[in-house]
């Protein structure tokens, strides 16, 4: 075996100059385009910032922000708890309890956001003597808990099939390893099969977080003043186009941010499976 | 029941008819936005698997642009925002004059502005799945890089981006229901109206519902036999 000795190994050959191809031509130009409408954006923002549209409706802006959060946390949480038993039932070897689960869930997923939000928020309207009677009127009466319950019901639904497909997801020798290690069901279930199922649903879960927000800005369509709403109010009261832009700007960095916090979260999470 | 059964029937004392064609235009809507979205995402698929990192950056900042705005604001920006730019356009030339965007054509552009950026990720997805051998035995037979791209690429393409090309199209049709809100006499509007007019709200909005639900249906057995059809090639083997 020879050795070669470090003076004696040739330097690297330079890179290859990069030609301009036509690929290269258009990513330029195109990238040159976002580029300038990115500054004539932030331009355009930056002008804007002490205008008295600004000055006047951006703490509607931060409450409509706030509204917008409430909305999407409180979704999620109740849509969490509510998944857990429909995913049960999904699962059920019984047709009793799966056969509605799986209507449920094809319900939600199945038809729009807005046909839902619609049905319970006017629909309630139609039972009112019965809902009284039931002392619920003053819930469905009010647009904030009409939207409440529906997102609720729809995210709970999605919720449900992303747990449902990530335990499927586990493997079988789970099961027989804990029942081998004489655990009992409910322990092989929490201890054992949850933890992983939710490391495979993480993402999953990130995309339907994205998702409610996204779906959020439907509440302002029944008079509920998120962020969307304020963004509307305010356009129609000074026909700004900026009011626009500026929801976008906001709706923009907060799916980013979580995307991006989601990520890391993600992975750190599972860096014991990287190999 | 029976008058839940008279105002949903056709004709004169019912809003059979009026729900039957606003169930046309959500459709037509859906399969108008369709083409337009699949070729601009196949595009975009393109450029963020060429070579080229500005190509790659400049699709993935679209992406991002329209996979983090809510649809409805999307939509709203490109109602609003065209008949504004058009406006101001108009009036540099000294021309004032109201101009009014169709309803039609600007959900149909924001809905595919939208779904391209989805359809994007489906697609290149889809090529990470056909393996590098195939684009060189197409060059060892001597085809030029269309041909390869248009008789071994695509049809193996179409095969393995079909399921979520499928899920995408079944969100497109429920977001349809959106553009309603600037005025699109859709299936989710003349349900609506029906709603206000006989006060029954609950009745319209669930037949409503009721006919997504019957579309959604519709699609995925039409979308399971487009899968049929794709893979016919596998089970000859």
């Amino acid at each position: 075996m020879t050795v070669v000795s470090s003076d004696t190994a040739l330097p690297p050959p330079p890179p290859l100059p990069r030609r301009w191809t036509k690929a290269r031509i258009l990513g330029h130009v195109l990238m040159a385009l976002w580029i300038v409408s990115g500054a004539s954006l932030l331009f355009y923002l930056v002008t804007n910032i002490n205008s008295p549209f600004v000055q006047k409706y951006w703490p509607d802006y931060v409450d409509g922000f706030l509204v917008t959060l409430q909305i999407v946390s409180v979704s999620l949480l109740i849509g969490a708890l509510l998944s857990l038993p429909i995913a049960a039932a999904r699962a059920s070897r019984w047709k009793v309890l799966s056969a509605p689960a799986y209507a449920y869930v094809y319900f939600f997923r199945g038809t729009p956001l807005l046909a839902q939000t619609f049905l319970v928020y006017y629909g309630a309207g139609g039972f009112r003597t019965e809902l009284e009677a039931i002392g619920l009127w003053t819930f469905f009466r009010e647009a904030w808990y009409c939207v409440i319950f529906t997102f609720s019901l729809n995210t709970s639904a999605y919720q449900a099939e992303i747990l449902r497909g990530a335990i499927l997801n586990v493997p079988k020798g789970q099961w027989e390893g804990a029942a081998a290690l004489g655990l009992s069901q409910p322990v092989t279930f929490f201890k054992v099969i949850l933890p992983q199922a939710l490391m495979v649903a993480l993402r999953p879960y990130g995309n339907e977080i994205i998702l409610m927000i996204k779906g959020s800005a439907i509440a302002s369509i029944v008079t509920v003043f998120d962020l969307m709403g304020e963004t509307r109010r305010a356009y129609s009261r000074t026909y700004d186009f900026q009011a626009y832009i500026w929801a976008a700007v906001i709706y923009l960095m907060m799916v980013e941010t979580l995307r991006r916090v989601w990520d890391r979260l993600e992975m750190r999470l599972t860096r014991h499976l990287k190999r | 029941m029976n008058e839940a059964l008279t105002l949903l029937s056709f004709g004169e004392h019912g809003w059979g008819d009026t729900i039957a064609i606003g169930a046309l235009v959500t459709v037509s809507l859906a399969l108008a936005s369709l083409p337009f979205g699949l070729a601009l995402g196949f595009l975009l698929a393109l450029a963020k698997k060429s070579a080229e990192p500005s190509l790659k950056l400049a699709a993935n900042i679209y992406t991002t642009i329209f996979r983090g705005l809510p649809e409805l604001l999307t939509l709203f920006l490109v109602y609003f925002g065209v008949q504004i730019g058009f406006q101001k356009a108009l009036k540099l030339i000294g021309i004032e004059t109201y101009f009014e965007v169709n309803s039609f054509v600007a959900g149909m552009f924001a809905l595919s502005f939208v779904f391209s950026s989805y359809a994007s990720e489906a697609f290149l997805s889809a090529f990470r799945g056909i393996p590098q051998g195939q684009f060189e035995g197409g060059q060892a037979l001597g085809l030029s890089r269309k041909q390869t791209m248009t008789f071994i690429i695509l049809p193996q393409l179409v095969r393995l981006a079909l399921p979520a090309l499928g899920n995408l199209w079944l969100i497109l049709l429920k977001e349809t229901a959106l553009v309603s809100t600037i005025g699109l006499a859709d299936l989710m509007r003349e349900a609506g109206i029906a709603a206000r007019v006989t006060k029954e709200a609950f009745l319209f909005f669930g037949v409503a519902c009721l006919i997504y639900l019957i579309l959604a249906i519709i699609s995925s057995t039409g979308l399971a036999r487009l899968e049929r059809w794709s893979k016919r090639g596998d089970t000859a083997r």
